[in-house]
């Protein structure tokens, strides 16, 4: 099959992804040192604030969302072996998504957007960054459209049989992205885009904060799922070895799904206008979408043990010396699970309300998800992106010592920047401040913690920089590269599937069901209760 | 379909752990009355000084009947008012906290004090503090430029001094 198309289609919105990663991650390292206060000449909270709602927004929605479109398109093709449905639509809906960013950032490197990455009302931005951040979900619906297509025309093409694995994940998220962006974008079109534009005066801050819940949550397994589909799909190929099981592996992707939909009010545990009951509900779900990641270390670090040990490692742990640490993707893995791990505690205090209210919006919180998002999640977009390069620019990887240095110190920099980062929350300094101001004892024990948090965004900013310029020097290559995407076979084939792991029509009349409980009272309490709306309020 | 004995072992373990923690959110909840501030209370936030309850005289700490304490708070770009209290240890003590503007949070660090407020409802927290000493109130929700200046003062003293000092007429707030 000629997929030259295909593979642009890939490229550009991956390198729309990783431009916008490294922007952020110069912003990253300022932040860090500004905040410290141990350079005077750089203070400048409006500097501080713009930058962080940047980076906030390059990180969590630019990087993210066109790695997820980039990855996503080209597993469809590779893995279907079909080309990408309707190529006009797929640039459109790139275009469309670009549009939005543009628009987005230039109110907010002009000032003009430092609400931070939450745009909570009632502090208004410039209506253009809401304009903008809409197109940049329209845009990505137009992927999620494309997904479902794909996926059906394969069905059609192929009855009865098992849609492979990696595209069964991919449209898992496609349906995902769907449902949990609709939250935000009720809220971005029905409150926040009249208010800002003066249509109407007030907004209510308590249904705003509730349609935010919707979707804050299970936005954060549409960042994972391109993780965990290298996780399942590439990494134990990588490594020599085959997936331990393909059942498990879809299982684990739909209770993902449908369990990280229904519980955003844990983000809520601390606000006044949702009640108990609702909270509860939402706190136990919050447990059961543990299941899924429980699933996924087991059965990835089991393929990883087949392949250790089909490469000749032997004893309890030989096998994990006998894995490739060599292959780019591998070590990324390992190293992600690594922080998965230590990440995985620290969700479990936050998702605990009584210890949550120890934590809550402190400094605790940004350590915890640059540990897992910024952590796991990102490093197997690094390892991915070593692995695709080569296959969709046509030129071999550049350097792949420089790869593996590039993963290590990614590993170190993400520890030593977020332990203290950590501990700072514990000593009870605020998130989202610029500066130290307190009149008070407490914060001079916060003072080497900053220190030492400079030197992690020090060496992460370095490990960005080996990234872009690996990737960058595999692009201007000279020499050719012929390869494919080579997926993980299962150890056993699946055979006589049941519907309900091929498919998503039953799924999704669940999802449906689960959120008109979880979200169906609390969103309509609002509108029968006397409610008091918020003005428009500058920064 | 095949799914592995081993596998299907470690999902059952797996369901233990999620369902340990289930187990112990509930029982906390239920038993203990461990919860989060729910009330659920709507108020005009941009006509706070017309309230009742939150006009300047109310605010700080008054005294129950029953000797547990209600204390209302006002947040506003940028402070707690009122800037500085004394409240006693070891007292059941009722906050009350709104909004003049946009969403705060606050809390009282190493204690279990925190919520959000936002603007428009009444966040309610009961706790009781249990060590005496000078803590600060830290806004730890983004307001605005000012967030990092936004904090106020508590002074926490035993539960005999600060009866003294109420009953000598002394202020506990200003
Ligand atoms: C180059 C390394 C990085 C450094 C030095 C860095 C540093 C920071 C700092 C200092 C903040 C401000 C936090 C606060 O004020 O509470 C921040 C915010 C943020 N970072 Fe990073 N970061 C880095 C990489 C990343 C990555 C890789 C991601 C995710 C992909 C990420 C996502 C975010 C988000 C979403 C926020 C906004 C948080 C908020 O608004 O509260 N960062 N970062
Ligand atoms: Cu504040
Ligand atoms: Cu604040």
């Amino acid at each position: 099959m000629n997929n030259a198309m295909e593979k642009k289609l890939a490229l550009v919105h991956l390198w729309v992804a990783f431009g916008a990663f490294a922007l952020a991650a110069v912003m990253g390292l300022y932040q860090v040192v500004e905040r410290s206060g141990f350079f005077g000449f750089l203070e400048s909270r409006e500097v501080y604030y713009a930058s962080v709602s940047t980076h906030g927004v390059l990180m969590g929605f630019v990087l993210t969302t066109f790695f997820i479109m980039g990855f996503g398109y080209y597993v469809a093709t590779s893995s279907l072996k079909l080309p990408v449905w309707n190529k006009t639509f797929a640039w459109t809906g790139f275009w469309v998504a670009l549009t939005g960013v543009v628009m987005a950032a230039l109110p907010l490197l002009g000032g003009a957007a430092s609400v931070l990455y939450t745009f909570y009302p009632p502090m208004k931005a410039h209506p253009m960054f809401y304009i903008g951040a809409t197109l940049l979900v329209v845009g990505s619906w137009f992927w999620c459209v494309s997904m479902i297509v794909m996926h059906v025309q394969w069905k059609n093409a192929n009855p009865g049989q098992p849609v492979p694995l990696a595209m069964f994940a991919t449209t898992a998220n496609a349906i995902l992205w769907l449902w949990t962006s609709a939250g935000v974008a009720m809220e971005v079109l029905f409150q926040l885009i009249p208010w800002a534009l003066g249509w109407v005066d007030t907004i209510d801050d308590g249904l705003a904060r509730t349609l935010f819940a919707w979707t804050l949550h299970p936005i954060v397994y549409f960042w994972l799922i391109p993780t965990y589909t290298a996780f399942y799909c590439l990494v134990p190929k990588q490594a020599g070895g085959f997936l331990f099981s393909d059942e498990m592996a879809r299982a684990a992707f739909i209770l993902l799904v449908v369990f990280s939909l229904p519980i955003g009010f844990h983000h809520l545990y601390m606000d006044p206008e949702q009640s108990h009951g609702w909270k509860l509900l939402h706190g136990v779900g919050t447990f059961i979408v543990t299941l899924p990641t429980f699933i996924t270390g087991f059965t990835v670090i089991a393929s990883l043990e087949i392949a250790g040990r089909l490469n000749g490692g032997k004893g309890l742990f030989g096998w994990i010396a006998a894995l490739p640490w060599t292959n780019p993707m591998v070590l990324a893995m390992v190293l992600g699970l690594l922080m998965l791990i230590l990440g995985g505690f620290g969700g479990l205090i936050n998702a605990s309300y009584a210890m949550n209210a120890m934590v809550h919006n402190t400094a605790w919180v940004p350590g915890h998800f640059h540990l897992i998002f910024g952590g796991t999640t990102v490093i197997m977009y690094f390892g991915i992106a070593y692995y695709f390069w080569p296959v969709l620019s046509g030129k071999p990887l550049y350097c792949k010592s420089l790869a593996l240095t590039q993963l290590w110190t990614w590993f170190i920099g993400m520890m030593i920047m977020t332990t203290p980062w950590h501990i700072l929350g514990l000593l009870g300094q605020p998130r989202r401040i610029d500066s130290v101001n307190y009149n008070n004892l407490l914060t001079l024990s916060w003072e080497p913690y900053e220190a030492i948090m400079i030197f992690g965004g020090a060496v992460l900013l370095y490990s960005s920089g080996l990234l872009i310029y690996n990737l960058y020097k595999t692009q201007i290559g000279t020499e050719t590269y012929q390869g494919e995407i080579e997926y993980a076979e299962p150890i056993h084939a699946p055979t006589d599937l049941p519907e309900y792991l091929n498919s998503f029509k039953v799924w999704n009349i669940v999802i449906a069901v689960f959120m008109l409980i979880a979200f169906g009272y609390p969103i309509l309490q609002f509108f029968l209760m006397e409610t008091f709306g918020s003005g428009r309020w500058g920064v | 379909m095949h799914i592995d004995r081993l596998e299907k072992k470690w999902a059952g373990i797996s369901l233990g752990i999620a369902g340990l923690f289930v187990a112990i959110i509930l029982g906390s909840a239920l038993f203990h009355g461990i919860h989060a501030p729910s009330n659920v209370e709507t108020i005009d936030s941009a006509r706070l000084h017309l309230s009742e309850e939150f006009a300047e005289d109310n605010l700080g700490p008054q005294r129950n009947p029953d000797g547990s304490i209600t204390v209302r708070m006002v947040a506003g770009r940028y402070g707690f008012y009122p800037k500085t209290m004394v409240l006693p240890a070891e007292t059941s003590l009722t906050f009350r906290w709104v909004s003049l503007d946009v969403i705060h949070g606050v809390h009282i660090p190493m204690t279990n004090m925190s919520t959000m407020i936002v603007p428009g409802y009444v966040a309610q927290v009961n706790t009781v503090l249990h060590h005496t000493g000078d803590y600060p109130l830290l806004c730890n929700e983004y307001c605005g430029m000012g967030h990092a200046h936004m904090w106020s003062n508590l002074k926490v003293v035993s539960k005999a001094q600060w009866a003294d000092m109420n009953n000598q007429g002394g202020a506990t707030h200003e």
